[in-house]
């Protein structure tokens, strides 16, 4: 016999409260055996009670006694939970349990709809078919890069202010700021060029889609990740003419025949000489409205011939081969041409705005 | 940047059409991002004093005011309380037209008639305060009846708000602006002046001097000391150009600096020579630790290291004849030695500090100011004595008794050598198209201050030293070449298309995506674009218990992650239609997966660092597809349904269905939330290679990301980066099976079979004993309940026969029959 305490034997309480929850079956059972044994009602409960009537020192002993026989209890109980939940989730599971190939196909009702590809991705199908048209390749590229890829080879140097130009997200791995979210397809064109040099492929005609990132708080008009397209051409004799030419080709067979292109200067540290590209204002065809802030033109892109220090770091010689970039938002085309207020829009999945595309 | 036209025109006489010169500074690569007219509509204002004030009955807000415009005296109704009678305020009269457009007229307020309107600032333009109106008392000249513009100086001006590129540091000018704009319209620009000078000190008593402890940071210092300095105003038009430009006017020494800086684009700094110990002046190294509180009151600590690209512990400090810090080079001044009232005499400081290094400390200390902007595009290193010149000049008009020692001391630093270009016209026009001779590539480059040559037949070309931009050969060839271009104007350029004999298209793995889009379309499901950064908690709530790739700079703690499945974007997605009483809906997305190098099964590694010198690894990027399923009773077999769509579509080698999932077989975030006994891997039979996963969501990750409990979610998650390779995913023959001109024969059979035997075994059973001869063996009917043992399931198939050449008879078709049934019993299957 162990001690008692207001008749209740403290020891037997304790065994009998650690058998009956190994007997739980379920988490019901062990709430139940939780209020018997631990409740207000609990003879736990009715020891603590009796002790008001001890003397101090007495009080003192018991009290610690029955402590001690809740936390057990407690314990106890705890150590069957986990085991309970566990069985109980595999009982579910079990009942739950489907034979995946039993499926008869042929009694799957489905309802007879068309679903909707992303505007997004529609609009990138739509670039690179225009693309295709004129020649270029679609070349992909991942989206974490190395500063190199995404910043020296494109003639960036590390400290070098231009760095400023893009808001760029740095990622936990390697040296700090050594990896990055890629803040624009650009670094592409460095694969694309190393593997041509590499295998001996060279020339280069490709037009590169992808996503890119910039640490820009969200507002109507930008989001941090967004796409874009890249167009690299490293060829034989080309010229600023043969780019201008390939942008006025690209503007009208994209935006439409009254849709025409113009350049103006403008510093990328990858291209030089450099150029913006803008288009006639698709809204008001030119004549000035609000939207190209009644210039008549709005602003697509960047584009260049390519700097002979990018040539140079990937081993290309500025003599023998020249060539031309350009690049511009894929979510801006999609904005222009769908007018979308709000881009937000894009990444909510509304189901009222995808079933319009 | 902002430049008034008049300040502009001092250069050189450029017309005043805004249009025009809007559509050629645009041209030019400065693009006007706005232009604004000031001083339009105060034409009319003129200085009234007030000769009387009167209270106007039953009014408490407005008095009734009379006043000598010059003229007959006026009566004005005024609702302002900050003037008394005698002061001199401006008077809008009758018919003026404020700015903004605001019509004066004749007006009754409480029977009293008003003949105009007295104005505060704001009204007029020329200020912020509006408490009250502008009082003039104050002011030399403000007599009745005299112009507000003529009083204060204004003329009537146009700003233009100029946004130069990072490769113009020349254009960051006004007089950079002014040769740009000279260049296209063949005008000659010539430095307006003053008309004064400063008086020559004693060049030997108090001499500046000047040293330079760090010369290949620092390619000059010169150090100019000056005497009989008064601190006040400037003088309105300095004041006035100030303003319009953005700068706020402080007293006419601070004003003479940035006036200098905006003009030329010079940074020069003055300081109370009295606060220093001696007229000298040098540059060197901050000391580690080395502190100085700047001109802002902040404590800076200079000559430590930074994070990133501020990591070199150099900070390039100007210090006096003591040694002690006295400024940031190129950024900005200590506030111990800044010019006070009582400044009498003063150090001014022009000096040619390296891009780089201004850049660097600018970045660490994250303090930017319209010196350290300058200084970080390049400035002309010769500048420092024009600007000098020039600073003295514009304090003169204030400080009649200045006089300043000359000569200005220069402590020297490394100058790099004059840019040279040597090329060919041909060279050029291999880069830009268009063929320009020497002597019109002269004309184009001169009036920027290129020195072009002929040798022979190639140009040499010299590069003027505002152009630290340019660099040396053979890459400033690209440099020039954007010069000529740019001047002789992009407009202009022909348009060619290039041709070349290689076809365009897609490439295999880009055919594949689309493909899977069409198809899944067509099978009504849309598709989203989710978020690639996420919270880390999407991972936890999928046990995925992996390193994550996270952001060293995250915008918000939600965007930590990058993803590792695409499930909680889409789950989420599901949950935003949810919320808007859209429950029903059946999306996908094929989007990049990320997994962190340490756990990759392939992980990529790439140059990195300066140079690309070092290796560095990176996480493996799996292309992913995901469906989610939750139209109305969607679960784990809409989701095998939908999967052997794809199957066909793909024409794919048949695919098995594995279960129960080993999860050591495939990487963890492929099989991310999947339901334990209603979720199969999906495994090429010929192959063996485990590339994707169908089946359903396990309910605790439905529940973790809010889609409401009770709901089944109907999952495929396929790896389309395995799936692109047909040598571990192979793709059916393209050859055509002719087909059987011959009837064919069909049997069904039904077995029972144990619970825990996945009826796929017992269909490959059948298909192997049927034979060449079976051309499909189908499930048509699955049945559990009355009549049978309670771990049995009965299963119905349909299996269907025929030959090329004949009519199978009813004996072949019945010794297959036997076969078959014989291969469904060592299996486990009872006939029925
Ligand atoms: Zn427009």
């Amino acid at each position: 016999m162990g001690e008692v305490i207001g008749s209740v034997d403290i020891d037997h309480l304790v065994l009998a409260a650690a058998t009956a929850a190994q007997g739980a079956t379920s988490r019901t059972v062990l709430e139940a055996v939780e209020a018997e044994f631990l409740g207000k009602r609990s003879e736990l409960a009715g020891a603590h009670r009796s002790l008001g009537s001890m003397d101090e020192q007495a009080r003192k002993s018991a009290g610690a006694v029955l402590n001690a026989a809740r936390v057990q209890i407690q314990q106890a109980i705890e150590e069957c939970r986990v085991g309970v939940e566990a069985a109980e989730r595999s009982a579910l599971l079990e009942a739950d349990r489907l034979d995946l190939t039993e499926v008869v196909s042929s009694s799957i009702a489905s309802p007879v709809r068309r679903g909707h590809q992303h505007v997004i991705s529609q609009t990138q199908a739509e670039l690179e078919d225009v693309f295709i048209g004129m020649g270029f390749t679609v070349a992909d590229g991942p989206e974490v890069e190395t500063d190199w890829f995404n910043f020296e080879a494109l003639n960036i140097p590390p400290a070098h202010p231009a760095r400023g130009m893009w808001d760029t997200f740095y990622l936990e791995l390697g040296e700090p700021e050594t990896v990055v979210l890629r803040t624009h397809t650009s670094p592409v064109q460095i694969h694309l060029m190393e593997d041509a040099v590499a295998n001996d492929t060279l020339p280069i005609h490709a037009v590169m889609p992808g996503r890119c990132f910039r640490r820009d708080t969200p507002d109507a008009r930008h989001l941090h990740t967004f796409h874009q397209i890249e167009g690299l051409v490293i060829d034989r004799g080309m010229t600023f003419v043969d780019l201008a030419g390939v942008i006025q080709t690209f503007t009208t067979a994209y935006f439409g025949a009254d849709i025409s292109s113009r350049l103006r200067p403008a510093f990328f540290p990858f291209t030089e000489p450099s150029a913006e590209y803008e288009i006639t204002c698709t809204i008001c065809h030119g004549e000035g409205c609000r939207t190209c802030s009644q210039t008549g033109w709005i602003e697509l892109g960047g584009c260049g011939m390519v700097d002979p220090a990018v040539l140079h770091a990937v081993g290309i010689d500025p003599e023998e081969y020249s060539g031309f970039a350009f690049g511009f938002g894929i979510d801006r085309c999609a904005q222009m041409r769908h007018q979308i207020a709000d881009m937000r829009a894009l990444v909510e999945n509304d189901l009222r705005f995808v079933e319009q595309f | 940047m902002k430049i008034p036209l008049s300040w502009l025109q001092s250069f050189a006489p450029f017309p005043s059409d805004v249009a025009l010169l809007t559509a050629m500074l645009d041209d030019l690569g400065l693009v006007v991002e706005g232009s604004e007219r000031v001083g339009e509509g105060l034409e009319e204002v003129v200085c009234a004093r007030v000769l009387s004030i009167e209270p106007i009955e039953g009014a408490d807000k407005i008095r009734k005011i009379t006043v000598d415009a010059g003229g007959e005296p006026l009566v004005i109704v005024c609702g302002a309380w900050n003037f008394e009678e005698g002061d001199v305020v401006p008077l809008a009269p009758v018919g003026a037209v404020l700015p903004g457009g605001f019509a004066i007229a004749k007006r009754k307020m409480r029977g009293v008639s008003s003949h105009g309107m007295l104005c505060s600032a704001k009204e007029l333009g020329v200020g912020d305060d509006q408490g009250g109106l502008l009082v003039l008392s104050d002011l030399v000249g403000s007599d009745p009846g005299v112009k507000l513009m003529e009083l204060l100086g204004i003329t009537a001006d146009v700003v233009f708000d100029l946004s130069a590129e990072g490769n113009r540091p020349d254009a960051w000018s006004v007089l950079g602006v002014a040769k740009d704009l000279a260049a296209r319209l063949s005008l000659e620009v010539t430095m307006p002046s003053f008309g004064v000078a400063a008086a020559s000190g004693n060049a030997t008593s108090t001499s500046a001097s000047a040293a330079n402890a760090v010369p290949s940071q620092c390619s000059g210092l010169t150090v100019t000391a000056a005497h009989g300095v008064v601190v006040g105003a400037s003088p309105p038009l300095i004041a006035q150009r100030l303003a319009l430009s953005g700068m706020r006017p402080i007293n006419n020494v601070v004003d003479a600096s940035n006036y200098v800086m905006l003009e030329l684009g010079q940074p020069t700094h003055a300081y109370d020579l009295d606060s220093l110990a001696g007229p000298a002046l040098g540059v060197r190294l901050a000391h580690p630790g080395e502190t100085l509180v700047t001109l802002d009151g902040v404590e800076r600590t200079l000559g430590l290291a930074g994070r990133g690209l501020g990591q070199l512990p150099e900070d390039l400090v100007i210090v006096d004849g003591d040694d002690a810090v006295v400024g940031i080079a190129g950024v900005m001044g200590g506030g111990a030695t800044e010019i006070h009232e009582e400044t009498s005499a003063l150090l001014l400081e022009a000096a040619c500090f390296d891009a780089m290094a201004i850049a660097r400390t600018s970045k660490k200390l994250g303090l930017r100011s319209e010196a350290s902007n300058r200084f970080e595009r390049g400035v002309d290193p010769e500048l420092a004595g024009a600007a000098t010149k020039r600073f003295f000049e514009i304090l003169s008009l204030t400080c009649p008794e200045l006089t300043v020692d000359e000569p200005s001391l220069t402590a020297a630093g490394a100058r790099a050598p004059r840019t040279l270009i040597r090329a060919t016209p041909a060279r050029f026009a291999s880069l830009l198209g268009v063929d320009l001779d020497g002597e019109t590539i002269g004309t184009l480059l001169g009036p920027l201050g290129f020195l072009v040559e002929h040798d022979g037949e190639f140009l040499d070309i010299t590069v003027p030293t505002n152009r630290p931009d340019i660099r040396s050969m053979p890459l400033g060839i690209a440099d020039v070449a954007e010069e000529i271009v740019r001047t002789y104007g992009y407009a202009r350029l022909e348009r060619r298309f290039p041709s070349w004999p290689a076809p365009g298209g897609l490439s295999q793995s880009q055919r594949l995506r689309r493909h899977l889009r069409a198809v899944l379309v067509g099978l009504g499901l849309d598709e989203v674009w989710t978020p690639t950064l996420v919270p880390e908690t999407d991972a936890h709530a999928l046990h995925l218990d992996e390193p994550l790739v996270t952001l060293a700079n995250p915008l918000a703690e939600q965007e930590r992650a990058l993803r590792s499945s695409l499930l909680p974007g889409m789950l989420t997605a599901l949950r935003y239609n949810a919320d808007r009483r859209q429950d029903e809906a059946r999306f996908f997305e094929i989007g990049t997966a990320f997994t962190h190098p340490d756990v990759a099964s392939a992980p990529r590694s790439a140059k990195a660092g300066a140079g690309g010198g070092a290796a560095t690894a990176l996480p493996q990027e799996s292309t992913h597809l995901v469906v989610t399923l939750r139209d109305n009773r969607d679960d784990a077999t809409t989701a095998v349904a939908l999967w052997w769509a794809l199957h066909e579509a793909l024409k794919l080698e048949e695919a098995e269905l594995v279960q129960p999932i080993d999860g050591s077989l495939v990487p963890a975030n492929l099989l991310a939330g999947h339901h334990p006994t209603r979720s199969a891997l999906i495994r090429s039979r010929t192959t063996g290679v485990n590339y994707g996963l169908v089946g359903e969501v396990d309910a605790p990750v439905l529940e973790a990301f809010g889609v409401e409990r009770g709901s089944r979610v109907g999952l495929l998650v396929l790896d389309v980066t395995l799936l692109e390779d047909s040598g571990l995913v192979p793709r059916r023959t393209l050859r055509a099976t002719p087909v059987s001109r011959y009837p064919s024969s069909d049997i069904d059979l039904a077995f029972t079979l144990q619970n825990v035997t996945p009826a796929g075994r017992l269909k490959e059973a059948l298909v192997a004993a049927a034979g060449d001869l079976c051309t499909s063996v189908t499930l048509f009917d699955v049945y559990r309940g009355q009549g049978l043992p309670e771990d049995r399931r009965s299963l119905a198939y349909s299996l269907r026969f025929e030959a090329q050449d004949r009519t199978l008879t009813d004996d072949e078709v019945g010794a297959l029959r036997a076969a078959c049934i014989a291969a469904a019993e060592q299996v486990g299957a009872v006939l029925r």
